[in-house]
């Protein structure tokens, strides 16, 4: 086969359908059935927000109010240390290039394992968890000041002052948009974390040697997938979420 | 160096061209972000269509890099990609179908 790497790994039957193994070919697969998923929670928010009225007012007027859509930017426009800042979507834009420097350093995991270079895998897939676990951390975070609220808070229908948000109630807007932003962020970050577990679990594979003894570093590729995905769909969630 | 077996495992030097052109992936996904930035900020509101279709282009361009690129797609057999490209226009169906649903309540609700 002209595949350079030390070992070619073949199904049962001794070829490799569409020159992949069994293990990669099926995580694209999951992967697909997983872009399914979170494209319905994408798209079904699209319709809720598209059967509510939007704020049609001048962006610089923006109130929350039960009576339309809230403008994303004016709800997530919070940083951490910054305490009553303005600074609509920067934390957000903090997580993206969290997320998308996490996703390099994968990469280049999976190109060491490539060369066998355990040293090497073993560095990069630290950077991987650590990334990993500062989204999350980030995203604790945001999740804490979005149920909290802000100093103001809103007005409810019935014109009590409420503060943050649950699933049932929320300042910034109609209900549905707290419940969309816990599923959807939720969702994702649930992810996220089930990814830092599987890199974990790589890592300690690695250190100990599992892959260099079975002569090749696949696994580094199969969960590296699953990595990219969850960046993938990041990028989906900030654009539909955040941005429009 | 008086080592066992596993030090036998030779390894291969890194191809500088190749890991450079995943850092240029990176860089290109953080500009087309920045990008993004610079338009949420500085094209109004009430240009929301405009907004709304730079936003969803550059989130495909960037989709495709990652893909392409980071998940290597573009380097696997082109059954492989069709097999994982063709099935996603399930999602733009209903991506079509319930916008066109949501309007549609929001025309007789309101």
């Amino acid at each position: 086969m002209a595949n350079t790497s030390t070992t070619t790994i073949s199904w049962d039957g001794g070829s490799s359908p569409m020159n992949a193994s069994y293990g990669k070919l099926m995580m694209w697969f999951f992967l697909l059935s997983d872009a399914f998923t979170f494209s319905a929670l994408l798209i079904t928010y699209g319709l809720v927000r598209s059967a509510h009225p939007a704020f049609d007012g001048a962006i610089d007027a923006f109130q929350f109010s039960q009576l339309y859509w809230p403008v994303p930017e004016k709800v997530f426009d919070a940083v951490p240390f910054l305490h009553g800042v303005e600074a609509p979507l920067v934390f957000v834009g903090i997580m993206t290039f969290i997320l998308i420097m996490s996703s390099v350093t994968m990469v280049l995991a999976v190109e060491a394992g490539h060369r066998m270079d355990r040293a090497a895998v073993e560095k990069w897939m630290l950077w991987t968890i650590v990334g990993g676990f500062t989204f999350l951390g980030c995203q604790a975070w945001e999740w804490s000041h979005f149920i909290h609220g802000t100093d103001a808070g809103g007005l409810l229908k019935d014109g009590t002052t409420f503060f943050g948000a649950n699933l049932s109630l929320n300042q910034y807007g109609p209900p549905d948009f707290a419940a969309f932003f816990f599923f959807i962020t939720g969702f994702h970050g649930f992810h996220v974390f089930s990814g830092v577990l599987l890199n974990f679990l790589i890592y300690y594979n690695t250190v100990t040697g599992v892959y260099e003894r079975r002569g090749h570093y696949e696994m580094v590729e199969k969960v590296g997938l699953y990595w990219h995905f969850v960046d993938l769909v990041w990028v989906f969630v900030f654009t539909f979420f955040y941005l429009v | 160096m008086a080592h066992h077996q596993e030090t036998t495992v030779k390894v291969i030097p890194p191809d500088t061209a190749k890991i450079k052109k995943l850092w240029m992936t990176a860089l290109i996904l953080l500009v087309i972000t920045v990008f993004e930035f610079i338009v949420a900020f500085t094209i109004p509101h009430e240009y929301k269509d405009l907004r709304v279709w730079i936003f969803i282009g550059m989130t495909i361009v960037k989709a495709a890099y990652i893909v392409g690129e980071f998940m290597h797609l573009r380097y696997e057999t082109k059954f492989l990609l069709w097999s994982i490209l063709i099935p996603t226009i399930f999602i733009v169906w209903m991506l079509v179908a319930f916008i066109y649903e949501g309007s549609a309540i929001s025309e007789a609700r309101f």
